[in-house]
């Protein structure tokens, strides 16, 4: 992987303690709170970064769309900026922010160095205190220009929002064209924001349930390839695919462990019924973690690997249970009317993202890992499959529309004020978000 | 979850004439999905098909049965087909069979894998159950992946929640 040189840069004027002084006292002035949603996005001024070519504008423009994404921030439209930056290296006329409501400023410069890559040096600051936030510089190949913008947005949503940020980040999901009874289904990657597009299988077999792995740039998927469907990694940056275990019959529903080192799947019986196994990747050895005479699937470990959430129709209809990882304890969580399936534990471990099926509507809701809490976050005719964020703030699923042709990818913050459509050139279903990228 | 009541047999079936002797000739050309042609599931249309081919399957014997809402049990109605289908398939026992288990798009993604392999293998053990040997069948799930019906209305999915018999070589 390629990796990032990141090292702050203080203000000319400022000593090094200063500014770190400067950067608490403007915390507590100039933040977000995400817990609460925002009604308000906070007025962020992004002027386009210092550079001989368009590349400044091109990061800027990449910066802005992250932010406003978000729903947490309001970038202010250029034409009405009134100081023109010339000199990042100096202070702003902080009165020329704040007369046009800009909380926070940024303000940058791309260079190119002698050995063609690109630095680029940015600075956050607080308008109304007068201070600079934070001030970083970072170089990358001149073809990484979208991560750089991607981490300069993390590092505005950090500082800011105090929480980390999550725009460094890809998702897999499932590219699908063609007619719905003969779909084509490939795996497709994209960064967070719909760019840099491209497809990881032919379409020659079905391909369903993409999950990153949280610690590598790694897959776990369930293919048609073999004929029997079973699961598979897959390297994303080799494209070496291997298929999980040798079982007689179909996997489905594979999810990482915290670690990375173990698989927690379906396996279906011979007698019809699916129960949760757990597959060592490096021992190779499968632990069985469900014998149910029922429907047992959908497993996902919580974040500290202790516990597994999944969906069992053991109760007659489909509900969440928890049990020990080790399958000890399983006990029934979700006792709403309806359905729920697809739980999916949040990476902070606080909350567990379900789809419910009620009244004939699909929703995407969050409850708290005892199953107490339920919110709705959004309901639809057909929609499923969420997937958090790396920062657990924001949840991705996909959606059909009644009498639509095919799925779309949509994002919902946690206070299911912020929905946004995820654009990709085909249909789209399975999504799943990537770890931060390193 | 299995449920297999007594059946009764179907007056429809046809005495076959020298089916065995036809039944390497069968045609190719038959389509996965008898929806497709707008061929009903059900028995006794009364085509004409060469008796022991694969459209003789489709079409006089039924090649799928339907279930109910989030429910792998084998209904009366299906009961009645899946005996069709092993009477034929007893008669002419040089076919291999694969038994799709299929579910309409009203579930989640996963669980309709699980909930249409348990269909698949519902329908494995019915035809069992009737004298289809065991290693003649082999089952696959496709969850809610491949639908014969696209539309949008109750009617419409209780087509897709199926199991569709295909016989080895004459389908997919």
């Amino acid at each position: 992987m390629m990796r990032f040189l990141k090292t702050c840069i203080a203000i000319g004027a400022l000593a090094l303690t200063g500014a770190l002084v400067a950067t608490m006292s403007a915390r507590a002035q100039l933040q977000i709170d995400v817990t609460q949603g925002v009604v308000e996005p906070m007025p962020i001024a992004v002027t386009d970064f210092l550079s001989s070519d368009n590349v400044g504008a091109e990061i800027t423009g990449v910066i802005e769309a992250n932010l406003r994404r978000s729903g947490l921030f309001a970038p202010i439209s250029k034409s009405a900026f009134i100081e023109r930056i010339s000199n990042p290296d100096v202070a702003p006329r902080f009165n020329d922010w704040t007369v046009i409501n800009a909380q926070a400023l940024v303000t940058g410069r791309v260079t190119q160095e002698a050995d063609g890559r690109l630095r680029a040096e940015y600075r956050l600051w607080d308008t109304f205190s007068g201070q600079q936030v934070v001030g970083e510089q970072y170089f990358a190949n001149r073809q990484n220009w979208r991560r750089i913008a991607h981490i300069i947005s993390d590092s505005i949503y950090q500082n800011l929002t105090g929480e980390s940020g999550y725009f460094d980040t890809r998702i897999v999901y499932v590219d699908e064209q063609g007619p719905k009874n003969q779909r084509v289904k490939r795996l497709a990657i994209m960064d967070q924001d719909g760019a840099n597009q491209r497809t990881l299988t032919d379409g020659s077999a079905i391909v369903l349930t993409p999950r990153f792995s949280p610690t590598r740039q790694e897959i776990t998927y369930m293919s048609y390839e073999g004929g029997t469907p079973q699961v598979y990694l897959l390297q994303i940056e080799t494209g070496q695919r291997e298929l999980v275990g040798n079982f007689p019959g179909m996997t489905f529903a594979p999810r990482f462990s915290p670690d990375g080192q173990r698989i927690v799947m379906s396996l279906l019986r011979e007698d019809g019924n699916s129960n949760i196994y757990m597959m060592d990747l490096r021992s190779r050895t499968t632990t069985r973690l469900t014998n149910s005479n029922a429907i047992d699937t959908s497993p996902t470990y919580s974040p500290d690997g202790t516990k597994v959430a999944f969906t069992s129709d053991r109760g007659g209809r489909p509900h969440i249970y928890v049990m020990g990882s080790d399958g000890s304890n399983p006990t029934r969580i979700s006792f709403g009317d309806g359905s729920y399936s697809t739980p999916v534990w949040s990476p902070r471990g606080d909350l567990i993202a379900f789809t419910k099926q009620s009244a004939g509507q699909f929703q995407i809701g969050v409850m708290r890992i005892d199953g107490s809490g339920e919110r709705i976050l959004s309901t639809g005719h057909l929609q499923e499959g969420p997937t958090w964020a790396p920062n657990g703030r924001v949840i991705m699923f996909f959606r059909e529309a009644s009498g639509s042709a095919g799925p779309t990818l949509h994002s919902i913050d946690l206070t299911g004020r912020n929905e946004q459509r995820i654009a990709t050139p085909n249909f789209g279903s399975d999504p799943a978000w990537s770890p931060l990228l390193e | 979850m299995r449920r297999i009541a007594a059946i009764t047999r179907s007056p429809l079936i046809v005495a076959f004439v020298a089916g065995l002797a036809l039944a390497g000739c069968a045609s190719k050309q038959t389509p996965n999905n008898a929806a497709d042609l707008g061929l009903s599931g059900g028995a006794g249309s009364g085509i004409a098909a060469t008796p022991g081919s694969s459209q003789d399957f489709t079409v006089n014997v039924g090649d799928r049965i339907f279930f109910d809402t989030d429910s792998t049990v084998i209904r009366a109605d299906a009961q009645q087909t899946l005996a069709r289908q092993a009477q034929w398939l007893n008669q002419y026992g040089n076919y291999g069979i694969t038994v799709e288990g299929h579910a309409d798009e009203r579930g989640t993604r996963e669980y309709n894998l699980a909930l249409s392999a348990r269909r698949a293998a519902a329908t494995r053990d019915y035809l069992a159950s009737q004298g289809v040997a065991a290693n003649r069948i082999r089952t696959i799930s496709y969850g809610k992946e491949r639908p014969v019906a696209v539309c949008d209305n109750i009617s419409c999915w209780s087509q897709n929640r199926r199991a569709v018999t295909l016989l080895d070589g004459a389908g997919s």
